[in-house]
């Protein structure tokens, strides 16, 4: 016994390279294979980000954290673009700040950020006016019809937008697409990243496209299984737990009065980990830490939306 | 896979239209009827997922058949090639010529692009609102892009879905040209003009890459032949594959599809790639408004293709080729799917090719209306049956492209230019142009001139020399402005003509 237990293998990882580069005019060594982001956020840059998800394979689709690399023409995403030895990056740049800014306005013109983190710092520090392209169009009803390749020219008095109806569809969460950014994140989830369910995918093009699923059938008449994952990757609130949407409504969503506690799903043997977010001594949501070794912030319906048994009181 | 589909079922036709192209459904794992064997047999896994990128012409072919795509053709198509249903509906509603809404089967697509908007396409649209009603799929007319036949502007295509389905171009088009392709269908209306009309130039003497067009038949090889067709082939096949790669070097060849990158340097890139197979993409989607230049090649003189293409094949050691062809070229279609099938035939294509104990072998992919696919990574998305939206660069096609392996994509003017390269050298023809700019050069000029066309001319011509060739503006009008390149040119004003 004790034999077994002195060879008990100590977990030490591959031996990895350090790279070193520059960011900003600081030298930082970062493990090979990181990004660019991993360096600036290992010399406390703070670069904003949309699309990048921890768990996720970088989809490059928001461009809100362009960086400027020397030798580079364009600027480059640096939440996928890995680092190599002795490259020269630049976060603040004024090329960067007007990217970022015009990022921003054109997101913000078009989407509806009150829920997205950060976008308010974010609009700030970059001076960017989303209010510059007109007042926000209104409210369209047939986002979900699409005719690829046939645009509808607008007469430049309002700024085009998302604005759509919300997708309320069954009882646990609620789909607002006017909310949306296309970062792709949720289908990447629902996909072969995670889920493999394949509910949900990008239907339409250019302005006109929406997650959706197959002819916009509702979801439960879709292939979804309501693990919940789209809705933990979600950068902007887009996707919410009905729970949640419904106390937004009333007026009485308070992230300042909840807690977070994570804990074990007891549900099966698996061993996910739930963070639980209560308010008012209720379950208000349910989320699961990205860096847990079990579900990397994935669960399944049980584990996602199965809390209502606890406050049956 | 385990896959949920909603109720809907396919009809007929549109199982019938999927199964010419896939084959018969052997079981209830793939969309077939479901028997007792089905309950105690699986089938799925890589086998079944493998034929993902049939994706885009299974839909090809239902849109062919019926006009549309429907719920139970979509859902049928997903559970003959195992893809998700939300995944063939991403797919389905990316392409301008698919519709996922019940239409008419006749549509008439009506340009309303800068040659066209030129030369009386608004007039046309007017009329059409006022006689059929909006454009849509209720009054069977849309808008399009740029159809690539800007020379006989105002131009438009008509399609008539079918078994088969009748495609036609209309240029240059009338209100009432429309009006009959719905009314009375595309198959009533007059022959479209010969291919050799966008070449103003045909039969002059001196020509290189426009050499053959107006002087062959297109649909000959034999002909082809006769017009000193497959020599370039011999030589390289004399020289080996390495040595053609440095003729293509030394020739200072650049790629003519827009980002102007050194031919050679890719093929040797790509050549010495580890990873198998290798792949070769033609890039044929031409969808920039204003350009026609590989349309005039594909349709006066398609074997010189697909001999520059086993060219370019040998050399880059690719096993497969993919011509991506843009859906609205159906001329073009029709002539190279003749021309591969006669190279085949005489063992130019195929197994063993010409008895070298070499073998590779070409197909034709259609687009189906998405400029963004002409974009060479948004191309790989295509062929493999996804939405044609463009991948994170790097890696770059040379290393990880067409099913993640090594490729070679070059625009079909580029491809040809190899031809002259192999029958002159690399050097010779690094004589022609200008010392940055080698070569021979098409170039589309269209609008309000005499003779708009695609012209042949060596780089470092001036906008003024083109525009002469094209026999300058009509009698009585003057030059006011220019537009060079398309979506993202630049006008010039009439009198900036120094322009190189
Ligand atoms: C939006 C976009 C559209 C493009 N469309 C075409 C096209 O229709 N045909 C083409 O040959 N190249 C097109 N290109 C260029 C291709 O990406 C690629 O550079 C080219 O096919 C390479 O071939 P070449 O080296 O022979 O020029 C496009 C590029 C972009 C960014
Ligand atoms: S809840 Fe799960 S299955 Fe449903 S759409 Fe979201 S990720 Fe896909
Ligand atoms: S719903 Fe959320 S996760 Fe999905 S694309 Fe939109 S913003 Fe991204
Ligand atoms: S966060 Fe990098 S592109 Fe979106
Ligand atoms: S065919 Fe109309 S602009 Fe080219």
């Amino acid at each position: 016994m004790t034999a077994t237990h002195e060879r008990t293998p100590v977990e030490m990882g591959m031996p990895v390279r350090l790279v070193t580069l520059s960011v900003d005019g600081q030298e930082v060594s970062v493990p090979e294979g990181s990004t660019l982001l991993d360096a600036c956020t290992a010399v406390g840059e703070d670069i904003p980000t949309l699309c990048y998800g921890d768990t996720l394979t970088p989809k490059n689709a928001c461009r809100v954290c362009m960086v400027e690399v020397e030798g580079s023409r364009v600027l480059v995403p640096s939440c996928s673009r890995k680092v190599t030895e002795n490259v020269v990056v630049r976060t603040d740049t004024e090329r960067v700040r007007h990217s970022r800014r015009l990022v921003l306005e054109l997101l913000g013109s078009s989407v509806d950020l009150s829920t997205t983190p950060h976008v308010e710092e974010w609009m700030a520090e970059y001076a960017a006016d989303p209010g510059r392209f007109g007042p926000p169009a209104p409210e369209d009803l047939h986002r979900d019809v699409h005719e690829p390749g046939e645009h509808h020219a607008g007469d430049g008095s309002v700024a085009e937008t998302m604005e759509q109806p919300d997708k309320v569809d069954n009882d646990l969460y609620v789909r607002d697409y006017s909310k949306c950014i296309l970062c792709y994140k949720c289908v990447d989830a629902c996909g072969t990243q995670w889920q493999n369910t394949f509910a949900i995918q990008v239907a339409g093009r250019g302005f006109e496209s929406q997650i959706s699923t197959e002819f916009n059938v509702e979801l439960p008449e879709s292939a979804c299984v309501y693990c919940g994952n789209c809705i933990e990757v979600c950068p902007t609130g887009a996707l919410s737990f009905k729970s949640e949407y419904d106390m937004r409504a009333e007026g009485t969503w308070n992230e300042d009065e909840q807690t977070q506690t994570t804990t074990l799903c007891t549900f099966c043997g698996v061993g996910c980990n739930l963070t639980l977010h209560v308010q008012d001594n209720t379950i208000v949501k349910v989320s699961s830490p990205h860096d847990h070794s079990v579900g990397h912030g994935n669960l399944c319906i049980k584990g996602r939306f199965g809390f209502q048994h606890v406050q049956n009181r | 896979m385990d896959l949920k589909f909603t109720d809907a079922t396919a009809h007929e036709d549109e199982r019938d239209a999927v199964d010419r192209l896939i084959g018969e459904a052997h079981s209830g794992w793939y969309g077939g009827e479901r028997d007792a064997t089905d309950h105690r047999m699986s089938y799925g896994g890589h086998q079944a997922r493998s034929e993902r990128h049939l994706v885009l012409e299974a839909l090809h072919a239902v849109n062919d058949r019926v006009g549309w795509i429907s719920p139970g053709a979509l859902n049928y198509i997903g559970r003959r090639l195992s893809v998700p249903p939300a995944d063939v509906y991403s797919v389905a509603t990316f392409y301008a010529l698919f519709s996922t809404a019940p239409r008419p089967k006749r549509i008439v697509h009506v340009c309303t692009d800068v040659a066209c908007e030129a030369l009386g396409a608004k007039g046309v649209c007017d009329t059409l609102q006022a006689r059929l009603g909006p454009p849509g799929a209720a009054s069977g007319w849309k808008h399009s892009p740029c159809l690539g036949v800007c020379e006989r502007a105002p131009a438009a295509m008509a399609v008539e879905a079918g078994d088969p389905v009748v495609e036609h171009v209309i240029a240059p088009t009338t209100a009432d040209d429309v009006v009959q392709a719905l009314e009375v269908g595309p198959a009533t209306l007059a022959a479209e003009a010969s291919p050799t009309m966008a070449v103003p130039q045909a039969g002059d003497e001196g020509l290189i890459l426009l050499r053959r067009v107006g002087r062959v038949d297109p649909e000959s090889i034999d002909d082809y032949i006769a017009h000193d067709g497959y020599q370039a082939l011999d030589r390289a096949l004399e020289m080996g594959p390495q040595a053609v790669v440095q003729e293509v070097i030394a020739s200072g060849l650049m790629g003519r599809g827009g980002a102007a990158f050194p031919t050679g340097r890719k093929w040797e890139a790509t050549a010495g790639q580890p990873a198998q197979p290798h792949y070769l993409v033609c890039n044929a989607d031409e969808s920039e408004p204003g350009t026609f230049k590989d349309r005039a090649i594909l349709e006066g003189d398609p074997f010189s293709l697909i001999e520059a293409m086993t060219i370019a094949a040998y050399a880059t050691g690719a096993v497969r080729g993919y011509i991506y062809l843009r859906g609205e070229y159906p001329r073009s279609y029709r002539l190279l799917h003749n021309a591969l099938h006669a190279a085949r035939k005489r063992g130019y294509l195929g197994a063993d090719i010409l008895g070298t104990g070499w073998s590779f072998d070409l197909e034709i992919r259609r687009g189906a209306g998405a400029y963004i696919c002409g974009e060479e990574t948004a191309i790989f998305n295509s062929i493999e049956g996804y939405r044609g939206e463009p991948r994170t660069k790097p890696p770059f096609p040379v290393e990880v492209g067409l099913f993640g392996k090594p490729t070679v994509v070059n625009n079909v003017e580029t491809l040809v230019n190899v031809l002259p390269i192999m029958e002159l050298g690399g050097a010779a023809y690094a004589q022609i142009g200008t010392e940055q700019s080698t070569g021979p050069k098409l170039f589309c000029i269209s609008g309000n001139l005499v003779r708009p066309g695609v012209y042949e001319v060596p780089f470092g011509s001036t906008l003024g020399e083109m525009i002469e060739l094209a026999g300058g503006v009509p009698e009585g009008r003057t030059l006011q402005a220019i537009l060079l390149g398309g979506a993202a040119g630049s006008f010039v004003r009439g009198d900036e003509l120094d322009i190189h």
